[in-house]
């Protein structure tokens, strides 16, 4: 029964993935596994895969070889039903110029299923520190700042495994501690992350676990 | 996954698209001013001929709307594709059939119904009749979602790559053909006086066909441009 438990409780696990881009390949039999309140740091060079590793995780990309699964199933087949548990913080912020902050985080949650009334978006926007600029079109905020848009959109989903690509980047000294926060935040109710950085996040050893690819 | 909430999510995506749409109405006027443009060329190339200017009006007005459906085709999914919010929309809980149909919808609206409206005023300028502007319009509100729906398969074959807007053409219009003329075959009939209900059902039919198939092309093509 113990046994049961502490399996059913093992939410993320990767099971001998591979990756293979162009003919090179990154990384092979790639194994973790992730349980509520566990993050991982995915640390390596440019070019070693994380992104690849990242994508792979959120389903966006097939694995070479192995498979991702959630609550013990693999993502394939789960599919939307696994998309209404991840956020996915790419790269790129996911920010449409053309709409102001407000807008853009009640859409994103409109299309998540989570409809924010305009004051809950107006609330998140305040804890990013962009309620000054909240109803300027996007494409009129500096990098940092859009990027702490796309923050706002994390902390507005109800995702339990946030999936996070440099999450730091461009953002400045205050902007870094706040996702910090938010990060032990989502990591103390229960939630699971999977976090691609160069710079280390700088979160109590606690639960953090690291991964090294190497090209 | 109930049903209500499935319809939310399809609302907010063609919500998006529009409130974007109109944000960047520049693009949307370009298209429909390129119509325009495009069909009063003929009159005025060809001078008052009243007799070849109605023979030749099906066709032109038909090519027009095709040719300035393709300028458009490539911002279905072109810019959410370079600012990521493409990916986002993918992760989103619903089935990608259903987002593809939202897009299609969305692009419909923003960019063909235009079309759809200014076509019987640029079809006086080549002497039709009112039943047959009708025709053309009945034609056209069946056939762009056709071309919409078709263009969509371009688009996401096309992501991300150069001069993408000339390869979708390419792959596009020769898929078009079928509703071009069914289309331009019924604004014919009527031009004849003869009756263009059979060329529309024919056409209602490539809307059908197109409806089933193309969202399910397209999800498979975005699926392999987005990895």
């Amino acid at each position: 029964m113990v046994i049961d438990r502490i399996r059913s409780e093992t939410m993320l696990e990767a099971i001998n993935l591979g990756c293979i881009r162009g003919d090179r390949r990154l990384f092979k039999n790639l194994n973790f596994a992730l349980e509520p309140g566990d993050l991982i740091e995915v640390r390596g060079p440019n070019g070693s895969g994380k992104t690849s590793l990242l994508r792979i995780v959120c389903g966006l990309a097939a694995p070479a070889e192995g498979e991702i699964r959630w609550n013990e199933k693999n993502i394939r087949s789960l599919g939307e039903e696994y998309s209404a548990d991840i956020s996915y913080l790419a790269h790129q912020n996911g920010v449409k110029d053309e709409l102001s902050a407000i807008e853009n985080l009640r859409i994103s949650g409109g299309l998540a299923g989570n409809t924010l009334s305009k004051q809950e978006a107006r609330a998140v926007v305040a804890r990013v520190g962009l309620s000054d600029y909240q109803n300027l079109p996007a494409r009129l905020l500096s990098a940092g700042q859009r990027r702490r848009v796309a923050l706002a959109r994390l902390l507005s989903s109800r995702a339990r495994l946030w999936i996070l690509d440099e999450v730091l980047t461009s953002l400045d000294d205050a902007a870094v501690e706040l996702s910090r926060d938010f990060i032990s935040g989502h990591l103390s109710a229960g939630g699971i992350a999977i976090i691609a950085t160069h710079q280390g996040l700088g979160l109590p050893a606690g639960s953090t676990r690291r991964l090294d690819l190497h090209p | 996954m109930n049903t209500s909430s499935t319809l939310s999510r399809f609302s907010w995506l063609v919500w998006r698209d529009l409130i974007l749409a109109w944000r960047r109405r520049a693009d949307v006027l370009a298209t429909l001013f390129f119509f325009v443009i495009v069909v009063s060329l003929f009159p005025l190339g060809i001078g008052p001929e009243p007799q070849l200017l109605r023979a030749i009006a099906p066709g032109i007005v038909w090519v027009a709307a095709l040719l300035a459906s393709m300028l458009s085709l490539g911002r279905i999914f072109g810019n959410d594709y370079q600012d990521g919010t493409l990916e986002q929309i993918l992760l989103t809980p619903q089935p990608v059939y259903l987002l593809v149909l939202g897009k299609v919808l969305a692009h419909w609206l923003v960019s063909e119904i235009p079309l759809v409206i200014v076509a019987p005023l640029l079809g006086v300028q080549f002497g039709l009749s009112q039943n047959t502007l009708g025709t053309v319009t009945v034609s056209l509100l069946l056939g762009t979602p056709v071309l919409s729906l078709i263009g969509s398969i371009g688009a996401a074959l096309t992501l991300g790559l150069r001069a993408a807007n000339v390869l979708i053409a390419l792959l596009v219009l020769p898929l078009c053909i079928p509703a071009l003329i069914f289309g331009a075959g019924a604004v014919e009939a009527s031009v004849d006086g003869t009756e263009p209900q059979p060329w529309l059902l024919l056409l209602a039919a490539t809307l059908i066909v197109s409806l089933v198939f193309a969202p399910w092309a397209t999800s498979a093509a975005l699926k392999i441009s987005v990895e």
